[in-house]
């Protein structure tokens, strides 16, 4: 028992507080640290819980719904991403249900814009695909919307394509967040929502972007890409996020 | 400010109030005020100041009478209310004031209508003037909150709301008394407590018709919330689409804060306590508390996975109460009369009454107050009046867009929260929109997944692309182009969206489709194999379906719309 778990005069008494949270998850036990989420086991040890909106480093927006999971005594589907540890909790990673609509999920993305892998500089690299194979997808049942959108080229050296992108929003933390420039934010709403810089200007013209490439390079499509790059070529780097995240909790 | 001080001024008030002999209301609520009810007032005062008689003949403006389709409605006395009056007929009413009523004017008050129903929230709705802070406190207003700060600890005021047994009424009817006990023990200060008036379902009014007509009503409900749950600041999250509104509560604020009910030191304790009005600018999504509480911090209103709560960590990341508009009006009397009293209204689960606003194919559209436990029956044919042109009733859509249509084999069951949840659809904030047979239950659907998917906030993908996937086949179907696959796909997308969507929109837009393919299948088989339409509604359109080339009066969903605000 730490001196933090001091009980508040006018609280309940409760048992002696402890650190550690023993938790079960897909039949197999775990222990962990009350902040943790389940997510945080999973990765730790190894399990795959599928995610596109989550990345290391950033905030948690509980958006994609990929990572739901089933949790014993729970009538809900819980987001892993989100979801704290407790004690006792069983937790099921995968199932037949799960699996169906994880498989769905990604099919609604696949109809929503216009994914055309073989023309995408981000093909073999992208983790829509990816998971989409990971989770055996073979077709996409839904029809598709075939939307109009829009390319944006009016950066010197970063490009921004609509038709590609999923709405993780990875881009609009990592700015605001990391880079501490909020150039990126959404508009719009449902079907119509966005993904714009500054105040829906081209980016070009953003007197607050840095240039820094962060965004392009957490985006887990092609929808942002460096220029110059043919089909198949824009291999992203992810490596700093965690880093910088490290020194600036150091420093706090 | 103590209980003599408020007592002197309800005196001085119902002293000033015996001088007259005949007290005039006009209703000034929104749907009066559309037919030209200022006109009526201003001719009534005019005509009583022309005979000089002002000293006895008071004309007052005062809140919604519940009878909206008929206005302009007037009230000369507790019996006699005159409906469709004009500013012309000034001089007969002011006439009649001594003498035999307008016939041609009368409307009836001793039928059900105004007979069956019970008022507790809209008590003084339609009596006193929403503008005077005095009148509000002639009717024993404020008094509660008085008593509660000199005789009353924080925790009795909560267990008195255990025991009344009161559940919010914006929609999920989460009971009260707990979630202002969790908000009262959880750590962090300052606490907040905000009122939800974002009423954003198609053809609900309750909330507005509360806010326009008792506003001060909601400002002691949220004083007795902040004083029960230690709370300093408060935050009313008003739509801009009610400007009526917003202005009568600005007044309502002002006048609390002139007479020490609002600020610092209330009544000269030490509690203080202020309210702010926050502005929405009219996304539906902005009612689900996560999404509210980020627009009142000035971000994108979004939803975001809970937990935490509001009650652990909401505004600014504070323990947060969030209650309806209804919830909080329903409190003042419940800590005047007492949680016991409360309780014993209503069924054994649902305790107290429930504001309605009835609206679609029925002879009596307006607001009523009912108590938990009446039948779907006695609403619609008791105090409804029925289907009128002798048509047919087909069914009752209840909960607005997170709701569900509710046939007629299910009239005979009780309005309660699990009544309604059992037969498929909600309680909801209190819409209630009777079709009869000239409804096509599939359009019906339809009308609700359109505007599911126009509010839909776009931030998580079942709901984002789910809803709009489903629209795209409830429009085949009533093109009648649909095939029995995308009948499969329909059903595949309501469990998705429910089980999958982050917050409320997305689980529950798939209530209307579900309890319509429960009650209606055989429309839904009629469109899709037969190609038919039996209620007329639905048919090919040259251009895809757009509703707006639709023949206006068949059309379901243009009139809801038109309700909707
Ligand atoms: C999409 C959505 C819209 C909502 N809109 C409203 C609303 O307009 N007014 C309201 O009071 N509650 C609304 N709610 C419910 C609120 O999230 C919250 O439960 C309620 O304000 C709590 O108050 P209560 O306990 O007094 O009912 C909405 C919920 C969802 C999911
Ligand atoms: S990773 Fe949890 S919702 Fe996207």
């Amino acid at each position: 028992m730490s001196p933090t778990n001091v009980v508040k005069p006018g609280t309940k008494p409760v048992q002696p507080a402890s650190n550690v949270k023993t938790l079960q998850i897909d039949g197999k036990d775990f222990s962990a640290r009350p902040e943790e989420t389940i997510l945080d086991v999973a990765r730790q040890n190894k399990i795959f819980i599928p995610r596109l909106c989550e990345l290391e480093g950033l905030s948690d927006v509980g958006a994609c719904r990929l990572c739901l999971v089933e949790v014993k005594g729970s009538n809900k589907l819980l987001p892993a991403c989100v979801t704290r540890v407790y004690e006792g909790m069983e937790v099921t990673t995968n199932s037949p249900r799960l699996a169906a609509y994880r498989r769905m999920i990604i099919e609604l993305l696949f109809t929503e814009r216009n994914h055309i892998c073989s023309v995408c500089v981000s093909n073999g690299h992208c983790d829509l695909q990816w998971m989409a194979q990971k989770l055996g997808l073979t077709h996409v049942h839904f029809p598709y919307r075939y939307p109009k959108a829009n390319v944006d080229a009016s950066h010197e050296r970063f490009v921004i394509d609509h038709n590609r992108c999923i709405l993780c929003t990875r881009c609009v933390r990592v700015c605001d967040e990391i880079e501490g420039a909020h150039v990126w934010d959404v508009m719009g709403r449902g079907i119509d929502a966005k993904v714009v810089t500054d105040l829906n200007e081209a980016w070009g013209n953003s007197e607050t972007c840095t240039s820094c490439g962060k965004c392009v390079h957490v985006c887990p499509t092609g929808a942002l890409s460096e220029k110059g790059h043919a089909v198949a070529e824009m291999e992203k780097r992810r490596h700093f996020l965690p880093y910088l995240t490290m020194m600036r909790e150091s420093q706090e | 400010m103590n209980l003599e001080e408020l007592e002197q001024i309800a005196v001085t008030e119902r002293e000033a109030r015996e001088k007259v002999r005949h007290e005039v209301r006009v209703c000034m609520a929104a749907g009066c005020l559309s037919c030209q009810s200022q006109g009526v007032k201003d001719a009534l005062t005019a005509e009583v100041k022309n005979r000089g008689l002002e000293e006895t003949h008071k004309v007052k403006g005062v809140g919604c009478m519940g009878l909206c389709s008929e206005g302009p409605l007037v009230a000369t006395s507790e019996k006699q209310m005159y409906k469709h009056v004009a500013s012309a007929d000034a001089a007969a009413l002011v006439n009649s004031l001594d003498g035999e009523p307008v016939k041609r004017l009368d409307c009836p008050t001793d039928v059900p209508f105004f007979q069956r129903q019970k008022k507790i929230v809209l008590e003084n709705s339609g009596v006193i003037d929403p503008e005077r802070i005095e009148d509000y406190i002639a009717e024993g207003g404020y008094r509660a909150i008085v008593n509660a700060l000199s005789d009353m600890m924080p925790q009795e005021v909560i267990s008195e709301i255990t025991t009344s047994g009161l559940r919010g009424r914006g929609g999920a009817g989460y009971p009260t008394g707990l979630k202002w006990s969790t908000v009262s023990r959880a750590d962090g200060n300052p606490k907040y407590v905000i009122c939800n008036a974002d009423e954003g379902d198609p053809g609900a009014f309750m909330d507005r018709s509360v806010l326009e007509s008792d506003p001060h009503r909601v400002l002691e409900g949220m004083l007795i919330a902040a004083y029960a749950v230690g709370a300093s600041e408060g935050f009313i999250y008003v739509r801009a689409e009610y400007p009526l509104a917003i202005k009568r509560l600005k007044t309502a604020i002002r006048q609390a804060e002139r007479l020490g009910l609002l600020g610092t030191n209330i009544c000269g304790t030490r509690f203080s306590f202020r309210i702010d009005l926050r502005l929405g600018a009219g996304a539906f999504v902005c009612g689900e508390e996560t999404a509210l509480i980020a627009s009142v911090e000035g971000k994108r209103g979004t939803p975001r996975p809970r937990p935490p709560y509001p009650a652990m960590s909401g505004l600014f990341g504070q323990p947060t109460l969030i209650n309806n508009v209804e919830t909080y009006a329903n409190v003042p009397p419940i800590i005047r009369n007492g949680g016991a009293w409360y309780a014993e209204i209503g069924t054994e689960k649902s305790k107290g009454t429930k504001v309605f606003a009835l609206a679609g194919r029925i002879e009596n559209t307006g607001l009523v107050e009912v108590p938990m436990g009446i039948t779907l029956r006695d609403i619609v044919y008791d105090i409804g009046g029925g289907i009128p042109e002798g048509r047919k009733f087909k069914a009752v859509q209840t909960g607005g867009p997170s709701g569900g249509c509710l046939p007629a084999d299910c009239l005979d069951m009780p309005v309660d929260y699990e009544s309604l949840a059992k037969a498929g659809s909600i309680m909801g904030s209190g819409g209630m929109i009777i079709m009869d047979e000239s409804s096509c239950m599939v359009d019906v659907a339809k009308y609700f997944m359109d505007f599911c998917m126009t509010e839909s906030c776009g931030k998580c993908v079942p709901c984002r692309v789910g809803t709009y996937q489903m629209h795209r086949i409830l429009s085949a179907i009533t093109n009648l182009t649909a095939t029995e696959p995308d009948l499969k796909m329909l059903e595949e997308l309501c469990d998705l969206l429910k089980n999958t969507s982050l917050c409320g929109l997305g689980q529950s837009a798939p209530n209307p489709v579900v309890s319509t393919l429960k009650s209606f299948a055989e429309e839904y088989r009629a469109h899709i194999h037969d190609k038919k339409c039996a209620a007329g509604v639905c048919g090919a359109h040259e251009n895809g379906g757009d509703e707006k080339s639709k023949p206006e009066e068949k059309n379901e969903a243009r009139e809801l719309s038109e309700v909707g605000a």
